[in-house]
């Protein structure tokens, strides 16, 4: 059983120790889970791909050796050394692609959850912390949205605003951000009964103020839980948006959009298939871990005695 | 109860209208012009288009278009298919079938199996098949299902030669549609090995849709078994010196069903989704596979109507789910 | 004894098996439904106007040569506006389940199915909702025919507004299906309309038997057919729109012929021994068309230059995988008056740079429009569009790619005073050239309306044109289009990319299968082999 205090109790040390406190806390029950670790290890190689993918990649994503197309992956028959994972249909070299795919599916992820946690959080708090006929206006909205297969909404949605990268990104945005806006919502709406919330309140705070340095910071854990959820299923939509030719465009090397161009060659050239789809599925693996691993340390209710 | 049913029902009318909005208008404001894209490469004079638009009723305002929209749904007319000509109604009654037996089966698959892993991985919790079962679970739940169906069919199919590569028959045997499920109408028309056909052409496609839920299910199914394990009237009822199989069985498992039978329940959108891919890669004749077509050949009317009758159908779902909890739950039904 | 009844059972079952060859077809896309008349998609017309549907005339398996179909022969007056068909005798429809036929095809019929398409208050123009006549209106039939007229129950008389040497292959084409008046009247009674468009009835090799949306259409042979039947007992066509599963299917046996295999797959099938591959040059061409109304696109010498520039052999190994033939005029090889003497510019950078010197070109940056979607004379242009943009660059061109959603490219791209180079192509409908070289590069074509991208407007070479359309005499017809390609050629209104050639795998069991080099697929003649 945990015995940490939560900020509601009256505490006597200072806010730096108590966060220092949280954290070593919070870290002691991640590395608890194995799996996260290994997550968090193989996210952070990800992030390091992407940033350093200039230096790492030892081709241009783009540049087409056009005497060298479709060439094996350099352990098969007829590869060579010059294309680690082989080349694709334009000669480009595979590892290449997928190393600059990594820059797109996590600037992807990003970008999709920061919208729809800004503004799911906004729509939330608005909903919690006024209730009445605003709450039930904004629900509705969410379960109009929620009724749909995400999928089949960002897919017409990206109809709608054209095809490629952002577009998607909006799409998939806006498909989420129901989740934030629940979450947010139920978490205020209980918050709003706690006792710091009334004497907040009666010691003068305004509205803002209230929503956002009183209530949201206590929220914060499910939502964290539930942004790194959305970041793995981003990059999944994404991919298979750039699967159905809705995403990305090509030549952009983001790895739905490859393994769309890809999939003609899927008897002749297995490397142009198999090694994209791969690399969706570890690095969504990877954040999926590291949101396992986050729920057990963030969500008392989980936490293991 | 009824009044709990009744109130639920009364929600969902501002939700469906807020539905229909959301189907006129994004397809409305699709960009592309049926009319252009029916000429193609040929191109089409001023008159004719204008002519031709004005056929199809793409003059008139926009507001005026959603009443005519909305009056039309009401007499149950969603107009007809651009492409095919036909009501879409009708298009979407011949191909719902065989999206719901794709589903079914998927679910059928993701329960009977995730069920049974979650909670022999709960009984013998840090085992080593709790740890590979969960990993393997993990793995599931992150798997871009459109990649695991390429892989499958390159490998099942293409290497081994063991399953079809696409289609919901062999081609040799030929019946009328009696209830437009394929298993059973095989069984129906009494010919040899038609139903062992058409339950070869359906394990791909099912357990690549049944894959994401299978893992989902898994790992609720997990949680909630030790989270009843660990409540006092289970270990009362171990401490009492009740079997196993009895403790599982009749206390932990009943309990346990409650949140894992809303899990299923939502997976109905997941498997929408899932549909599409599922149907695009196998080919299988579903309304996943067709609106994806529509989309793509800006087939307004039938892009109006299939969002509007997918998510109607989500909505009922979740109803049903929902009273099903109200029955096995009887505190939600007073809040 | 006992072995005697086996062997005889044996003899027996093989007898049964050979006796109902079911020849199974991968076909790409469901049809959009079963009249010919009101659709567009070769995939449409391959499962209804061909099998089911006879047309006056018909082309000759495996060419664009006219022969007689339901018309015997014709009569061509001498200022060529009036034809007067004289229609074969004894031709049976087919019937089914609601409609048996109670006498045979006459001129009635072939009123019927030009009528209902023409005029615009016949009671049959409108007999679904929304449904347009697209191909007989395109084919400038409404302008074209002034009357039919029935001469007896045996004879039709076609007057036109004006002579058109294409005008026979036009009605050989699969919008001109004559279907049963009968047929139409029966349903009209009965109040079942759209089932002229459900449940086909027609004087075809094969009659329809049913069809699964999305999945599956199933044909039966015609055993009263007037021509030679089919050799084959049951045709089916299998949707597959997937390519590479269409291979996977033909490699499992569970078809036998397929249409439109990926380019890439084009080795695997040559070394798989239980494939065969017969290909032929398509009837189409893609093109980079330069918008010749803006500068410096204006000028011949710098389009000129910029054909110098593009490697065009890159393109076609790269993007067609090989399949395709370099295209240096704007129809096709396989089609007559094809100009075999015209010799292609060169691939040059060096030169080119120096004619856009010359010209006083420098610092020239342009946009290249690729189309968003894969076409059968083109299967990638996004591809294509990159090789350009990297050759272009080596003569100090810069290169920006744009495009946007196939509707919007079409229109846009026809829009007067356009930004770019467009890329797109063309498929033969008829055969004839004019329905290249008139649609595509005719000053008439070139405003709104109309499809010639390069808003090309040379008078001497829609002269020619014009006057090639209203002569009946092959030979001086084919001296005018090859002149019209020298012009063409000298004047460079595009930078012609390539012919795609079109494959058909099948199974090694198939034979007697004809490619058309129309693309249409017909199973007629197919056989199969235990």
């Amino acid at each position: 059983m945990s015995d940490t205090s939560n900020l509601a109790a009256p505490v006597k040390l200072s806010d730096a120790a108590i966060r220092r406190r949280m954290l070593a806390e919070f870290w002691f029950y991640f590395s608890q889970n194995r799996g996260a670790v290994i997550g968090l290890a193989v996210f952070i190689c990800l992030v390091l791909t992407a940033v350093f993918a200039a230096a790492l990649a030892p081709h241009d994503p783009t540049t087409q050796y056009r005497e060298a197309l479709l060439v094996p992956p350099v352990w098969a028959e007829g590869g060579s050394t010059q294309f680690l994972l082989g080349s694709d249909a334009v000669g480009r070299d595979m590892l290449s692609r997928l190393i600059f795919g990594a820059q797109y599916s996590l600037f992807i992820g990003i970008v999709v959850v920061s919208i729809a946690l800004f503004g799911g959080v906004i729509i939330g708090l608005l909903a919690g912390f006024f209730g009445g006929w605003i709450d039930s206006v904004i629900m509705r909205m969410m379960d109009v949205i929620l009724a749909f297969p995400s999928l089949l909404l960002a897919l017409v949605l990206v109809a709608v605003l054209g095809p490629g990268l952002t577009n998607a990104m909006i799409a998939i945005a806006i498909v989420y951000q129901p989740h934030f806006a629940r979450l947010t919502r139920a978490a205020v709406m209980s918050e709003m009964k706690r006792e710091y919330v009334s004497a907040a309140r009666v010691a003068g705070a305004g509205n803002l103020r209230l929503m956002f340095k009183t209530i949201l910071p206590n929220c914060l854990g499910p939502l964290i839980v539930q942004a790194t959820l959305s970041f793995s299923s981003a990059v999944l939509d994404s991919a298979a948006l750039g699967f159905l030719g809705m995403g990305a465009q090509p030549p952009s090397p983001e790895w739905g959009t490859m393994l769309a161009e890809a999939r003609e060659f899927i008897l002749r050239a297995w490397w142009v298939v198999t090694f994209p789809g791969l690399a969706i599925l570890i690095s969504v693996l990877a954040i999926n871990l590291m949101g396992d691993g986050l729920r057990d340390a963030l969500d008392p209710k989980l936490k293991r005695s | 109860m009824i009044r709990f049913i009744l109130s639920k029902l009364l929600y969902l009318i501002p939700t469906f209208l807020g539905i229909t909005i959301i189907a006129f208008s994004f397809v409305r404001i699709l960009p592309g012009d049926p009319v252009l894209l029916m000429a193609g490469e040929r191109g089409v004079t001023p008159e004719r288009h204008a002519e031709l638009s004005a056929q199809l009723g793409y003059d008139q305002p926009i507001v005026m278009q959603y009443f005519e929209f909305l009056g039309r749904l009401l007499q149950g007319d969603m107009g007809n298919s651009l492409v095919t000509k036909k009501p879409v109604l009708e298009e979407f009654l011949t191909l719902f079938p065989a999206t719901v037996e794709l589903g079914l089966c998927a679910i059928l698959i993701a329960t009977v199996i995730g069920v049974t892993v979650g909670v022999l991985a709960a009984i013998r919790r840090g085992s080593w098949f709790d740890q590979i079962s969960m990993t393997l679970a993990l793995v599931g739940f992150s798997m871009p299902i459109f990649w695991w169906g390429l892989l499958l069919i390159i490998f099942f199919s293409g290497i081994l030669g063991w399953t079809p590569v696409s289609g919901r028959i062999s081609l040799l045997y030929y019946f009328p549609d009696a209830t437009g499920f394929m298993l059973i109408d095989s069984l129906l028309s009494g010919q040899k090995g038609a139903f062992t056909s058409a339950l070869s052409h359906l394990i791909l496609p099912s357990l690549v849709l049944a894959t994401i839920p299978l893992a989902v299910i898994a790992r609720q199914t997990r949680s909630a078994m030790l989270e009843v394990m660990g409540e006092d009237y289970v270990r009362t009822a171990r401490a009492k010196g009740m079997p196993q199989y009895r403790v599982i069985g009749i206390h932990a498992l009943r309990n346990a069903m409650v949140p894992v039978v809303t899990t299923i329940g939502l997976q109905i959108g997941v498997l929408m989704a899932g549909a599409i891919l599922t149907e695009t890669i196998f080919s299988w004749p579903g309304i996943g596979k067709w609106m994806i077509d529509s989309i793509s050949r800006r087939d307004y009317p039938v892009v109006q109507s299939g969002l509007l009758l997918i998510a109607a159908l989500v909505m009922i779902v979740n109803l049903l789910v929902d009273l099903t909890y109200g029955l096995i739950n009887p505190r939600i039904r007073v809040k | 004894m006992k072995h005697l009844l086996l062997c005889a059972s044996a003899l027996a079952l093989t007898a049964t098996m050979s006796e109902a060859k079911t020849f199974v077809y991968c076909s790409e896309a469901s049809p959009e439904g079963f009249d010919p008349a009101p659709f567009t998609a070769g995939g449409t017309f391959d499962a209804s106007a061909h099998p089911i549907y006879n047309r006056l005339t018909e082309f000759k398996k495996g060419t664009t040569e006219v022969e007689p179909g339901l018309a015997e022969s014709w009569d061509v007056s001498e200022d060529g506006t009036e034809y007067t068909f004289h229609l074969r005798e004894g031709v049976k429809w087919h019937s089914n389940e609601t409609f048996t036929p109670t006498r045979d095809f006459n001129a009635d019929d072939v009123i019927f199915s030009y009528e209902r398409q023409g005029a615009a208050d016949h009671p049959w123009h409108q007999y679904i909702a929304g449904v347009t006549y697209e191909y007989y209106t395109s084919m400038a039939m409404p302008e074209l025919i002034k009357s039919i007229e029935k001469i007896d129950d045996y004879t039709v008389k076609f007057t036109l507004n004006q002579p058109e040497a294409p005008f026979l292959a036009n009605i050989a084409m699969p919008f001109a299906s004559i279907v049963s008046k009968e047929y139409a009247d029966t349903l009209d009674a009965a109040g079942t309309k759209e089932d002229l468009n459900n449940l086909p009835i027609g004087t075809g090799p094969f009659k329809f038997v049913a069809y699964q949306k999305d999945a599956v259409v199933r044909y039966t042979k015609n055993a009263d057919y007037w021509g030679e039947g089919a050799i084959i007992d049951d045709l089916v066509f299998a949707i597959t729109p997937d390519a590479a599963v269409r291979l996977q299917k033909l490699k499992a046996g569970e078809c036998h012929l397929m249409p439109y295999p990926a380019p890439a797959d084009i080795e695997t099938i040559k070394a798989d021994p239980n494939l065969k591959l017969d290909e032929q040059a398509g009837l189409n061409v893609g093109y980079l068309a330069y918008n010749t109304t803006v500068a410096p696109f204006d000028n011949a010498r710098v389009r000129k230059a910029l054909n110098m520039a593009i490697n065009k052999d890159a393109i076609v190994d790269a993007v067609f995988q090989g399949a395709a033939a370099p295209a240096k005029n704007p129809i096709p090889p396989t089609m007559w008056s094809y100009n075999d003497a015209i010799e292609d510019d060169p691939y040059d950078p060096e030169a080119s740079k120096k004619m856009l010197e010359e010209e006083g070109v420098t610092d020239l940056s342009m946009k290249i429009w690729a189309m968003p979607v894969q076409r059968p004379y083109m299967p990638n242009a996004r591809r294509s569009a990159e090789l350009m943009q990297e050759d272009l660059s080596k003569v100090g061109v810069t290169v920006e790619i744009v495009s946007y959603e196939w509707g919007e490219y079409l229109q846009k791209s026809m829009e007067a005073g356009r930004d770019g180079a467009v890329m797109l192509g063309w498929t033969g409908d008829n055969g004839d050239p004019d329905n290249f070289l008139s649609v595509l590069l005719s000053c008439d074509s070139a405003g709104e309306g109309g499809a010639n991208r390069a808003f090309w407007c040379n008078e001497e070479f829609s002269k020619l044109l014009k006057d090639a359309k209203i002569t009946a005499d092959p030979a001086e017809r084919t001296a005018l289009y090859e002149q019209a390609q020298v012009i063409f050629k000298d004047q460079a209104p595009w930078f012609t990319i390539a012919h795609s050639t079109q494959y058909v795998p099948m199974s090694t069991k198939v034979s007697g299968f004809k490619m058309s080099p129309l693309g249409d697929f017909t199973f007629e003649t197919v056989d199969l082999a235990e």
